[in-house]
């Protein structure tokens, strides 16, 4: 149901809705805590998938959010919405009305088939870009309210406390990111000679417009080849040729988006951000939204760990 | 009613029948489907459990400490412990400063900027395998019985639909907002 500051509140049931115009779109979803074994002051020796494999991507078809609130008559105090799912926990999290009107779309179908069980059947809402918690699942109840709830996951989880002991809250947003797949930590090469570096990109800003590769842990740099077409907030795949000499290598990716925004160095994300002062275990969740760069360490007998650069 | 009393209200009859006809005609709706089904606010009041900063959406009912300290034992230190200490589940009481380290653990006392998150949270949530079993008033407890436990309010202060919003949380003012130009 859509109700609260509204001139008609009205309930949309899963007959009525399959009978709206729908539109497909490609859109990763992202864990707000995926990529934080980052945050840790030593790196973690850890698969790619351990690390950042808290993410997504697919084509998902619904109706956009737009055309039912249109319906319903959106009353010009509501700033905010808020959607509740029908879990256990009726997971609540508040939304601006401004991305609820942008992008927002009550989704019923995940790569054209209806949403699985665990994610988030009959529907979610999906936010294009914004953290995985937000893209509420079997989505019931929908509120159009003046102030933001400040509801558990809003109030408490997703706020990054900062080295300065504030926390950001409403990050909302899932940054530009890249990390490079193949070679990665627990693989082995076979030698030296030829390999193609690959990996992923993507940024809830919009689409990718470069990725940026090294074999020498950020000393120079490369440009690597997009697979087209590049979708706005969904994943990219770059590919990179690489000559591998047989000798220690530190590759590692840097990503741009059409926005602007590009990854910070370790460095930079570490000042701003802070790490932790003891290392977490790989599922610790210490802290909330990097976007800071991988690297992976070859070693002489082409075996790859996990580095910091 | 004379003649003039007369026109005029019907003058008035006709202009509400017009303003009427103006907000319900279909150039009013979207151009949609239009298949959405009303819903009375009888209705609505079952499902709605949202609750505002502000208090807005707080039902009525209240409970104390001591009140809650019996459900707690009851209901909840299976899992959270006894007074709150943590075991299976998070622990609700302490919470060291936030500039100990950006891995701090987050806490009711250290973290949450509002209490009305904490009625929300353990009326729509907890106990975790039976959720939405709790009274109103077992909420209200439960949350004084917490807020005590973290000396937010007194061992005696009732908890209602009045008194929730005016307790001030220590991190209140400890956030900054990440994208100030996205927000509305």
């Amino acid at each position: 149901m859509i109700h609260g500051l509204v001139a008609r509140p009205l309930v949309f049931t899963l007959d009525a809705l399959m009978r709206y115009p729908m539109v497909s779109r490609m859109a990763f979803v992202e864990c707000g805590g995926n990529s934080a074994p980052l945050f840790s002051k030593e790196p973690i020796e850890a698969t790619v998938q351990a690390i950042h494999g808290l993410v997504s991507c697919a084509e998902w078809t619904g109706v956009m959010l737009s055309t039912l609130l249109e319906e319903t008559g959106i009353d010009p105090k509501a700033k905010w919405l808020i959607a509740e799912g029908a879990d256990s926990l009726a997971l609540s999290r508040s939304v601006p009305m401004t991305k609820a009107l942008d992008d927002a779309m009550i989704a019923l179908y995940q790569n054209g088939e209806r949403l699985m069980p665990g994610n988030g059947y009959p529907m979610r809402l999906l936010l294009p870009g914004w953290e995985g918690n937000i893209n509420v699942k079997w989505l019931r109840r929908i509120k159009l309210v003046e102030t933001p709830a400040m509801s558990y996951y809003e109030a408490r989880t997703y706020a990054p406390i900062l080295p300065n002991g504030k926390a950001y809250q409403f990050y909302f947003l899932q940054e530009v990111k890249s990390f490079i797949t193949h070679p990665s930590a627990g693989l082995k090469l076979n030698g030296p000679g030829f390999y193609e570096i690959s990996g992923l990109a993507y940024s809830g800003n919009g689409r990718i417009s470069k990725v940026m590769v090294s074999a020498d842990g950020g000393k120079s740099w490369a440009q690597a080849a997009m697979q087209e077409p590049v979708h706005a907030k969904a994943f990219a795949r770059f590919r990179a040729p690489w000559r591998w000499d047989g000798g220690p290598a530190i590759l590692q990716s840097r990503a741009w988006d059409e926005a602007g925004n590009v990854q910070p160095t370790r460095a930079q994300f570490i000042a701003e951000r802070g790490e932790t002062k003891t290392v977490p275990s790989v599922t610790g969740f210490p802290n909330q939204h990097y976007n800071g760069p991988t690297s992976w360490g070859i070693e002489r007998n082409g075996e790859v760990k996990h580095v910091y650069a | 009613m004379d003649n003039r009393h007369r026109s005029s209200a019907s003058l008035l009859d006709c202009a509400a029948v017009l303003i009427a006809l103006a907000l319900t005609s279909s150039a009013a709706f979207a151009q949609g489907p239009n298949l959405g089904k009303p819903i009375s606010p009888a209705e609505i009041a079952a499902w709605d459990i949202s609750i505002l900063p502000d208090g807005s959406g707080l039902p009525p009912g209240s409970g104390t400490p001591s009140q809650g300290s019996r459900i707690y034992a009851e209901k909840c230190s299976m899992c959270h412990g006894a007074n709150g200490k943590g075991g299976l589940s998070a622990a609700l009481v302490g919470g060291g400063p936030l500039t100990s380290g950006i891995d701090t653990p987050k806490t009711i006392a250290n973290f949450w900027p509002y209490a009305t998150t904490l009625f929300d949270f353990t009326r729509r949530a907890m106990p975790w395998p039976k959720p939405r079993t709790l009274t109103n008033d077992e909420v209200y407890s439960l949350t004084a019985y917490l807020l005590a436990l973290n000396k937010l309010i007194g061992e005696n202060d009732v908890m209602n639909a009045d008194t929730l919003p005016k307790v001030r949380m220590p991190n209140r003012d400890g956030f900054i907002v990440r994208f100030p130009e996205r927000m509305p």
